[in-house]
């Protein structure tokens, strides 16, 4: 007898998602989807608006990584005034991009994974969760939040705001640091860099302890996209393209962001609102590709500062000379990015013109089109805008991080549900069902920037026999 | 005194007036001792429970979000809406100027990276013609304005609803 199970929200993940999966005759996991069931619309709603204006009106796409949305679109209107912002713009917007990774990737472990990897697959889903993480390990969990605050207190300070500030304009910034705020962030690097020292701690001791697990865990191959440095070092404010395949061939090297639509290009499913980027050379599903803190580590050639390069050469030795494939090394390569962060804060607080007057190139001219790409926390983000002759918005286009994802995360669920959904005489185990969750999780996707299309994503597991008719659905309460 | 519990929901939005709400810092320490968070897209309980206080971030846009709302009126004994979008339909009401036809398009059709397939419509629930905000369909008892609202905004009304005791000064900053 053949089923589907429905696992619905998907919950601990940013956004709105369902996963269902389908069984064959003999009753073993055929295939597993996940999808997205949000859309908002915003290439739509956003024409006929003046150019200037998209900073502040996409970044309300997503309000977990606000300041990616905020700063690929400024680059995107910088291109269409045909300017580079001055050397102290550019450094801020940088270091408000890496205040953005620290919180992000901060938010992603401590308050939304790790109550899987602490508290367990299998704990009660009543407590299974940050708060549950207070009651268990107080300190553990304080020190998460205190590192998600050095994120947001760095995008306050230079973006006015935690959430949507309103700073960048097209040619530069709308506002110096203050003196006392560079003072006062360089005040927290000691602490923000021993707190990830401990969660690094935290995720090696557990790949120690379920290594077998951790190692076969939503692990295949694939191909990995990522900004790099001319250098071809770790970089996540600008830089050249660079897409590798599965053994890590460089596919593409040192590309032109601009001219992304030449190799990528995407396809939508019927059953998702998230649509399904791939490499264009190699067609869809074959080109699916990989995005974020485990694509940029396994791309980049080096990381560019001291202790999150130490700790990277430890990374590359779970590849064994090729990419890091496993789904849950997401984890480790998202910490080990916070380093990277955080040391990266630390030099340009200490740059002599960070704190600069000199905040805005000057320009008169409106380009027909300009396109802004950025590594958001969970991959690259593409903002490309067409406008007319007055600078009103004629065309928006929007690739962002979780869509390449999608045909990862898809193939991630299939993977565990193989591996872990029995149904045996006990019948569907809640955590079973958290196992595939998990394996989203791993990949962080911020269903809000994905369906600013129009969407949401829950996470319901359903079960189809081979003819696809509806036999079970699971929701836990 | 029996903790109080609390239920967050988050529609058609972005998601930042529940990151506003994770910026209380560590002061979710102390509000884990007034109360439990019984339902929320932070935690892993997926059906709404009878609760104390319910808080709404996002407009209503498609079917599912309608459902989601209705459910939490009905087992929540106070209702706010958090935010802008589900206060005044902020952002996602722009869409109301255009048909959803035509907002699919571009999105699944006509966008200049597009090379497979059609607008999705298995699986994923149906727009409403029009996003409207959460007052159009239930009784909302409290409103925490701004897009997102302050986490200083955000804690002075969950406190005092909490503890029964009014704010003195309201705190409501558009920064
Ligand atoms: S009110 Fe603002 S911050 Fe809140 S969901 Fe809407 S757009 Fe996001």
């Amino acid at each position: 007898m053949s089923r589907v199970i429905k696992i619905d929200p998907v919950t601990r993940v940013e956004g709105h998602g369902r996963v269902t999966i389908h069984l064959d005759d003999a009753g073993h996991v055929a295939d597993a989807r996940f999808h997205v069931v949000e859309f908002r619309g915003f290439e739509k709603f956003c024409e006929g608006r003046h150019f200037s204006e998209m900073p502040t009106l996409t970044e309300r796409i997503c309000g977990i990584c606000p300041v990616s949305h905020h700063l690929a679109s400024a680059k995107a209107v910088d291109a269409i005034c045909g300017v580079q912002p001055t050397p102290t713009a550019r450094m801020l917007r940088e270091l408000m991009h890496m205040g953005q990774m620290i919180q992000s990737h901060a938010l992603s472990f401590f308050h939304l994974s790790s109550p899987d990897l602490l508290l367990g697959f299998d704990s009660d889903p009543a407590t299974r969760n940050v708060f549950g993480l207070i009651a268990a390990n107080p300190e553990l969990a304080r020190k998460g939040i205190r590192l998600r605050k050095y994120g947001q207190q760095i995008i306050a300070a230079v973006g006015g705001r935690k959430i949507h500030p309103d700073v960048c304009v097209p040619g530069g910034m709308n506002r110096a640091l203050d003196p006392e705020d560079r003072g006062a962030l360089l005040a927290g690097v000691e602490e923000a860099l021993a707190t990830t020292r401990l969660g690094i701690r935290v995720i090696l001791d557990y790949y120690a302890k379920n290594e077998k697990f951790v190692r076969t865990f939503a692990s295949f191959p694939s191909n990995y996209m990522s900004l790099v440095t001319p250098e071809g070092n770790l970089e996540h404010y600008d830089g050249l393209l660079r897409m590798i395949g599965p053994d890590g061939t460089r596919l593409e090297d040192f590309y032109d962001p601009a001219s992304y639509l030449s190799f990528i290009a995407e396809a939508t499913e019927d059953w998702s609102y998230l649509k399904f980027p791939f490499y264009r050379p190699q067609g869809y599903p074959d080109g699916s590709y990989r995005v974020g803190p485990l694509a940029r580590l396994n791309a980049c050639d080096a990381a560019g500062t001291p202790e999150a390069q130490k700790e990277l050469d430890k990374f590359r030795k779970l590849g064994g000379g090729k990419p890091v494939e496993g789904s849950l090394y997401y984890h480790y390569a998202r910490l080990i990015e916070v380093l990277f962060g955080i040391e990266r804060v630390q030099q340009l607080l200490n740059h002599p013109d960070i704190c600069g007057q000199e905040l805005i190139a000057e320009s008169t001219q409106i380009l027909p089109e300009g396109v802004g790409v950025i590594e958001a926390p969970r991959g690259t983000l593409f903002h490309h805008y067409m406008v007319d002759e007055g600078g009103a918005i004629e065309r928006v286009n929007l690739i962002v991080a979780s869509g390449q994802n999608n045909a990862a995360m898809n193939r991630a669920v299939t993977a565990v549900a193989k591996q872990y959904v029995k149904v045996n005489g006990k019948g569907l185990q809640e955590g079973m069902l958290n196992k595939v969750e998990a394996a989203i999780r791993c990949y962080d996707p911020c269903l809000s920037c994905s369906t600013h299309a129009v969407g949401q994503m829950p996470l319901v597991v359903e079960m189809f026999d081979c003819e696809g008719q509806l036999l079970d659905r699971l929701e836990r309460d | 005194m029996a903790k109080k519990r609390i239920a967050t929901v988050w529609l058609c939005g972005c998601s930042g007036c529940h990151m506003s709400f994770l910026d209380l810092d560590e002061k979710l320490i102390d509000l884990a001792a007034l109360a439990d968070i019984v339902a929320s897209p932070v935690a892993d309980v997926k059906e709404i429970p009878e609760c104390d206080i319910g808080l709404v971030e996002g407009a209503i846009a498609n079917e599912e979000n309608l459902h989601v709302l209705q459910e939490l009126r009905a087992k929540a004994k106070v209702l706010v809406s958090l935010g802008d979008c589900a206060g005044f339909g902020c952002i996602p009401m722009l869409r109301n100027q255009f048909k959803n036809e035509e907002v699919l398009d571009r999105a699944y059709v006509l966008a200049e990276s597009n090379a497979l397939g059609s607008v999705p419509d298995q699986e994923v629930p149906a727009l409403l013609p029009k996003v409207r905000p959460i007052h159009e369909y239930v009784e909302v008892d409290a409103w925490i304005p701004g897009c997102p609202p302050s986490p200083e905004a955000i804690w002075q009304a969950v406190s005092a609803l909490l503890t029964g005791k009014p704010a003195e000064e309201p705190v409501l900053s558009y920064d």
